[in-house]
């Protein structure tokens, strides 16, 4: 019985044993188990683009109301698989006036850091790739890299598209990882760790329901940051065709395809560990151990499905609306958020330790706070909108 | 500690040859015909004009810089987080100091328009 409902971290032990029985050396068997870990998570991270593209296709036309790919075998499921067939057997096309080398560097390094992001996500208590100390750390710094990939692509192609998509690259990306990582910071301060495992552990209470505010900004930011629509500046089809991957064909393209699927599925399943409680639901991870990995995945989808929301709900925002409300809202409101977060961290608590749930409560009548405040202050800015003269103009002649 | 890297090593090593299996796979499957018309920078069906890799605009320079004063900022914030609850009292007034001298900055920037595109 015990063994069922162990049965991911008793596997491990039982391949650590097997090996050990062989008479291979301390070394030889942590390579090994480290191999196979990492081979695992690869297949996890690729199978996330076969499993979310025919999902956001099917989520998508239902929203627009058609029924989406239905053609292959059943409801269209297979598509993705139809589609990396189809990629691998295209004609790469390299332009005769790029710069080969920076052409070719791109697509090879674009989905590493998507995929090294997995080595710390938490799919359940020990079921992790490498419960490192710093984890949190760890995905910002490895998530940047992502950044440098896109500029290549997008300088080496010498199309006039993929350079000005270049450029949006470097404000984009840049100005949306402020407040993603003030969010993250007010997450250290409640769970006191950065290993993820650690910040999952200290989650009694999701901390989506604690700091409301916090959950929304990152949010807003893993969206821009993975690069979806509304959001999706770097690749509007409208306005620059595709962006930095114009000049891209075939397995070229597709593992720009990959690293977008890969990032998002990776940005699903940290909001879900930071959030939502990662591995937890109602008790259930201690009463069966073995579906954490299915609560994991649950969640993420559930996180995958709100940004297909708000693709198929809001249209795309401006460029210059999207640098401005990244660095004239975002950033300050993670700032207080972070500030409100060390005031109830600390004030409360010199000598007696508070419940989690007071410090919790305390921190969601703050973030409410917060939001009315805010909430004001955008009102009053968007009435001395109306008064603007051009503003006015447009007003008169509708009229 | 150190050795939980090794982890992080071979996922390195792994993650570097999957490009390279992607790509070679398609290599030997695809086809490979490129001709005059293949090869040509993509505009829409017409002649590209002009001179392509342009100087990036100084506004970006602006936006890099604020962005740098910021990240470095969270850098140094990560271990204050960490060790916040081992921390005296004093450690929250100085997270409103450093905090407060970089508003002062960002209000800086934004009342002399360099936050807003033009």
């Amino acid at each position: 019985m015990d063994f069922i409902l162990n049965f991911w971290v008793e596997l491990g032990a039982w391949a650590q044993d097997v090996l050990f029985g062989w008479g291979l050396p301390v070394w030889a068997v942590n390579l090994i188990s480290d191999f196979v870990g990492v081979l695992i998570l690869l297949v996890i991270g690729v199978m996330a683009v076969l499993i979310f593209t025919p999902m956001e296709r099917k989520v998508i036309a239902r929203m627009q109301d058609r029924p989406g790919p239905n053609r292959v075998w059943p409801y269209g499921l297979l598509q993705a698989l139809a589609d990396a067939i189809k990629m691998l057997t295209k004609e790469d096309i390299t332009p005769r006036h790029a710069d080969r080398a920076l052409h070719m560097l791109a697509p090879l390094i674009v989905a590493i850091p998507a995929l090294l992001v997995y080595a710390v996500l938490p799919w359940g208590p020990n079921i992790i790739g490498k419960d490192l100390n710093v984890g949190v750390l760890y995905i910002v710094a490895i998530g940047a890299f992502h950044v440098i990939a896109l500029i290549i692509a997008g300088w080496g192609s010498k199309n006039k598209y993929s350079l000005l998509s270049a450029f949006r690259v470097v404000n984009q990306l840049l100005a949306y990882e402020i407040p993603m990582v003030f969010c993250i910071l007010s997450v250290i301060l409640f769970s006191k760790t950065m290993s993820t495992q650690g910040i999952v552990e200290a989650q009694t209470i999701p901390y989506f329901v604690v700091m409301p505010v916090a959950g929304m900004i990152f949010l807003i930011c893993a969206m821009a940051e993975a690069n979806r629509s509304p959001v999706d500046l770097l690749e509007a089809d409208s306005e620059m065709v595709a962006g930095y991957m114009i000049e891209y064909s075939g397995m070229k393209f597709a593992m720009f395809f990959i690293a977008e699927y890969v990032n998002m599925f990776a940005a699903a399943i940290i909001i879900s560990t930071l959030f939502l409680g990662g591995y937890k639901f109602f008790g259930l991870e201690n009463l069966a151990p073995v579906l954490t990995p299915v609560i994991v995945f649950c969640k993420a989808a559930f996180v995958i499905f709100c940004m297909l929301w708000f693709r198929a709900t809001f249209p795309r925002v401006r460029f210059d609306h999207l640098i401005g409300f990244a660095w004239k809202f975002l950033v300050p409101l993670a700032m207080v958020n972070l500030l409100l977060s060390a005031l109830v961290v600390k004030i409360p608590v010199e000598n007696a330790r508070v419940e989690p749930w007071v410090q919790g409560a305390v921190m969601l009548v703050g973030n409410l706070i917060v939001i009315v405040v805010t909430g004001f202050i955008l009102n009053r800015s968007a009435r001395g909108l109306e008064d603007a003269p051009a503003l006015k103009r447009i007003v008169a002649v509708e009229r | 500690m150190l050795s939980d890297y090794n982890f992080i090593g071979v996922f390195v090593v792994v993650a570097c040859i999957f490009p390279f299996v992607a790509l070679g796979l398609a290599w030997l499957l695809r086809p490979k015909k490129p001709n005059q018309v293949k090869t040509d920078t993509y505009e829409c069906g017409l002649q590209t004009i002009g001179e392509t890799w342009v100087q990036f605009r100084a506004q970006y320079y602006i936006f890099a810089l604020v962005f740098v004063v910021f990240d470095i900022e969270a850098v140094f914030l990560f271990p204050w987080a960490v060790a916040y609850d081992a921390l005296p009292l004093w450690a929250l007034a100085e997270a409103f100091l450093f905090l407060g001298i970089l508003t002062v900055g960002l209000v800086y920037a934004w009342r002399k328009d360099a936050l807003r595109w033009q």
